[in-house]
C-alpha cells in the first residue's frame, strides 16, 4: 500500500520533471548550438593565434619576440598597466568607500558617472585627451612650453588607459561594500581602533577577493586597450607603441607571423586571466555563502 | 560610571529623531530604552556610544564631557543588533580585537591577551568555540560572542542595541535571564534598547519609555506598568482597554451617559479612559458603571478572555477583558462591568 503510494509519488515527480524539460533531441540541439558557437567564435580564433605565431617554428617565434620593438612594446605595456591599475586601485577604493559608507548629495549621480568609461567609445576618450593636452589647447601649450610631454608619451597613454579601465575596481567593490554595511567598522572603532586600523584589519579583509577580482579585470583591459591609446600614443616606433598597437603595425606591414607572436602574448594573458578569474569567482561565492549563513 | 544625557537634540533632515532628551543613569544600573521603532531609542544609544553626534546638548560620563572624545576613547562596549562580528576572524580573534588595537604603550602581552580572551569566553560559556568563525555559530552564540568582545576592553559602560531582537523566542528568553545574571556579576552600568516591553520589564532595573524622540516616562518596571504617566505609556505597556470619554466638571461621560466615576482631577474636555484588561470587574447587569453583551469567550491557562460589546449610548464598542476562570461567562450573557483601576488622559489632539 505504502509502496504503491510512494511509487505513484515518484512517477508524479518524474512527470513534473518532464514537463520542465525539453525533449532529448531539442536539448541536444541547443547544447550543440552553444558549443558550436563557442568553438567558432572563441576557441578557434584562440587556437589560430597560436598556430600562426608558431607557423615558422619556435626559433622564429622567439626571434620575433626578441625584436627591440617588440621588447619595448612589452615593457611599455607592463609599465602602463602597472601605473593604471595602481591608480585605479586607489581611485576605485576611494570611490567605493565614499559611495558605500557615506550619504551625500550627488551620490547617485556619481554612481552613474562611474560607468561612463564603459558607455563611451575608447576613441572618443582618446580624443578628449588630445583636445585637453594638445598644442592647440591652453593647458597643452602651457605644458609643452615647460617641456612636460603628455601626448605621444607615457603620461598620455597612462591617462587614456586609466580612464578606460576606471570602472572595474569601483564597480566590483560598491555592491560588496553596500551589502556589508558599516557595522563592522563601527564595532572596530568603538573597540578603540583608529580609522586606518579599522580599514586595514576589518574593511580590507572583507573586500579582499572582490578587490583582487577587480584588479584582475582592470589589468586585462589595461594591457589590451587599443582605441584610446591609439589616439594619444602617436605610434612612435620603439617608444610609444604598446603591444596591441604593435600588433596592428606589424600586421599592416605584412609581418603576419611577428604580429601573431606578439598577439599570442596578449592571448596568453587572456587565458591566465580567465583561469584566475574562475578561481576568484569561487572564492567570492564561498564568501557570500558564509555571509548568508 | 554615571551617564548624564542633557537636552540632546538630533535631527535627520527635517525629522527630529531626538527632541530635547534628558536622562540620568546611575552607576551599576541596568536600564532599558523602550519604545516603538522610530522613537529615537537607538539614536540615543548611538550618541552615547559616540557613533553618532547630537546637534545640541551634552553627554557626561561621571561629570566629564564625553562629546570631547571619539567613540574609541570613550571605553564604551557596544553590542550591535546584528552582532557585527568580524566575519573573517575567528571567535578568539574577534574577542581579542579590542585588546590588540590598543596603543603599544598600554597593550597587554600576547600571553595576557590570551588569558583575558579565555576568561571572557568562559564568562559567556563558549570557550569551546574559540577557533570557529562567526558564520559557523548560531544566533544566540553570536550574540554572546559580541558581548564578550564588547567586554574585552573593560568598558565603563555597556550599550546593547536590540540585543535579542534577531533571536527566536526561546533563545531570547534564555539570553534575557543570562544577561540579567551576568549584569549582577559584573555590575557595569548598562543601557539596552528594545521594542519588546516584556524584555524591558523583566530585565531592567529602570525603564525609559520613549516615543517620537521624547522620553514619556522613566521609572521602575512596576512604576511604568502600574502608574503610566501618559496615554502613550499606558497603551504601549501592557494591554489596555481604551474608551473615548468626555470629562466635564469632574464627571466622566461616555456618549450621553454619565459614568459614576471620579475624574481623578483630569481636566475638562475630550479624554480617554484607560483600563487594564484584568482590572475590569464583571458582575450582574446593574453591578457596574458599564453594561455589555458577551460575544465570544476563550479560555487558556489561568484566564478566561471575553469579547464584550459595550452597549453605551454612542453605539457598540467591542472590548476584550480578562476574568478568572471561575467567573463563568457564555456568549449572549449581559453583564455589568466596573473598572477597578483606571486612568484618564486628555485625548490627543
Amino acid at each position: 500500500m505504502a509502496e504503491a503510494e510512494s511509487a505513484r509519488a515518484v512517477r508524479a515527480c518524474e512527470a513534473r520533471n518532464d514537463a520542465l524539460t525539453e525533449p532529448r533531441l531539442v536539448r541536444l540541439g541547443i547544447i550543440a548550438l552553444a558549443v558550436a558557437f563557442l568553438t567558432v567564435f572563441i576557441v578557434l580564433p584562440l587556437v589560430l593565434v597560436f598556430a600562426q605565431a608558431f607557423r615558422e617554428g619556435i626559433a622564429a617565434y622567439i626571434a620575433a619576440l626578441a625584436d627591440p620593438e617588440a621588447q619595448s612594446a612589452v615593457v611599455l605595456t607592463l609599465t602602463v598597466a602597472a601605473i593604471s591599475v595602481g591608480l585605479n586601485l586607489v581611485f576605485g577604493l576611494v570611490m567605493a568607500w565614499a559611495i558605500a559608507k557615506f550619504e551625500f548629495a550627488g551620490r547617485t549621480l556619481l554612481i552613474s558617472l562611474i560607468d561612463l568609461p564603459f558607455s563611451v567609445s575608447p576613441v572618443i576618450a582618446g580624443l578628449v585627451f588630445v583636445l585637453l593636452f594638445g598644442a592647440q589647447s591652453a593647458l597643452g601649450a602651457w605644458l609643452i612650453a615647460r617641456d612636460i610631454p603628455i601626448l605621444f608619451a607615457l603620461p598620455g597613454i597612462v591617462l587614456a588607459t586609466t580612464f578606460v579601465t576606471f570602472p572595474f575596481v569601483a564597480r566590483e567593490l560598491i555592491p560588496l561594500m553596500l551589502q556589508q554595511g558599516t557595522q563592522e567598522e563601527e564595532a572596530a572603532i568603538s573597540l578603540g581602533a583608529s580609522g586606518w586600523r579599522a580599514f586595514v584589519r576589518v574593511t580590507l579583509p572583507n573586500i579582499k577577493w572582490g578587490l583582487i577580482y577587480g584588479i584582475l579585470l582592470c589589468n586585462a583591459r589595461a594591457m589590451g586597450e587599443f582605441g584610446a591609446v591609439s589616439v594619444v600614443s602617436g605610434h612612435i616606433r620603439g617608444e610609444t607603441n604598446t603591444m596591441p598597437l604593435l600588433v596592428e603595425i606589424l600586421y599592416n606591414e605584412y609581418q603576419i607571423m611577428a604580429a601573431f607572436a606578439v598577439a599570442s602574448l596578449l592571448a596568453l594573458l587572456a587565458v591566465v586571466t580567465l583561469v584566475v578569474k574562475a578561481v576568484l569567482e569561487r572564492r567570492l561565492a564561498e564568501g557570500r555563502r558564509q555571509r548568508d549563513h | 560610571m554615571t551617564i548624564e544625557v542633557r537636552n540632546i537634540v538630533k535631527r535627520f533632515g527635517a525629522f527630529a529623531a531626538l527632541d530635547h532628551v534628558d536622562l540620568k543613569v546611575e552607576t551599576g544600573e541596568l536600564v532599558a530604552l523602550l519604545g516603538p521603532s522610530g522613537s529615537g531609542k537607538t539614536t540615543l544609544l548611538r550618541i552615547i556610544a559616540g557613533l553618532e553626534w547630537p546637534d545640541e546638548g551634552d553627554i557626561r560620563f561621571d561629570g566629564e564631557d564625553a562629546l570631547q572624545q571619539g567613540a574609541g576613547e570613550r571605553h564604551v562596549g557596544f553590542v550591535f543588533q546584528h552582532y557585527a562580528l568580524f566575519r573573517h576572524m575567528s571567535v578568539f580573534e574577534n574577542v581579542a580585537f579590542g585588546l590588540r588595537v590598543q596603543p603599544r604603550a598600554v597593550r597587554k602581552s600576547e600571553a595576557a591577551i590570551r588569558a583575558r580572551v579565555h576568561d571572557l569566553l568562559d564568562l559567556v560559556q563558549l570557550r569551546w568555540l574559540a577557533e570557529r568563525y562567526p558564520s559557523q555559530l548560531s544566533g544566540g552564540q553570536r550574540q554572546r560572542i559580541a558581548l564578550a568582545r564588547a567586554l574585552a576592553i573593560e568598558p565603563r559602560i555597556l550599550l546593547l542595541d536590540e540585543p535579542f531582537g534577531a533571536l527566536d523566542a526561546k533563545v531570547r528568553k534564555e539570553l534575557r535571564q543570562w544577561l540579567r545574571t551576568l549584569h549582577d556579576e559584573i555590575h557595569v552600568t548598562s543601557l539596552f534598547v528594545t521594542h519588546d516591553q516584556e524584555e524591558a520589564l523583566e530585565v531592567a532595573n529602570r525603564v525609559v519609555v520613549m516615543d517620537k524622540g521624547r522620553i514619556e516616562q522613566i521609572g521602575t518596571p512596576a512604576e511604568v506598568y502600574d502608574n503610566p504617566r501618559t496615554a502613550f505609556v499606558h497603551a504601549f505597556i501592557g494591554e489596555s482597554i481604551v474608551l473615548p470619554v468626555e470629562v466635564r466638571d469632574g464627571r466622566v461621560r461616555l456618549g450621553a451617559s454619565d459614568l459614576d466615576l471620579a475624574a481623578d482631577g483630569a481636566a475638562s474636555g475630550p479624554s480617554q479612559l484607560f483600563v487594564r484588561r484584568h482590572d475590569m470587574d464583571v458582575g450582574p447587569v446593574d453591578s457596574g458603571v458599564l453594561r455589555g453583551a458577551v460575544r465570544r469567550v476563550r479560555t487558556f491557562g489561568p484566564v478566561q478572555r471575553a469579547d464584550v460589546a459595550l452597549t453605551s449610548a454612542g453605539g457598540e464598542t467591542l472590548i476584550e477583558i480578562d476574568t478568572p476562570r471561575d467567573r463563568r461567562l457564555a456568549p449572549g450573557d449581559v453583564v455589568g462591568l466596573h473598572p477597578r483601576r483606571y486612568r484618564i488622559f486628555a485625548a490627543e489632539a
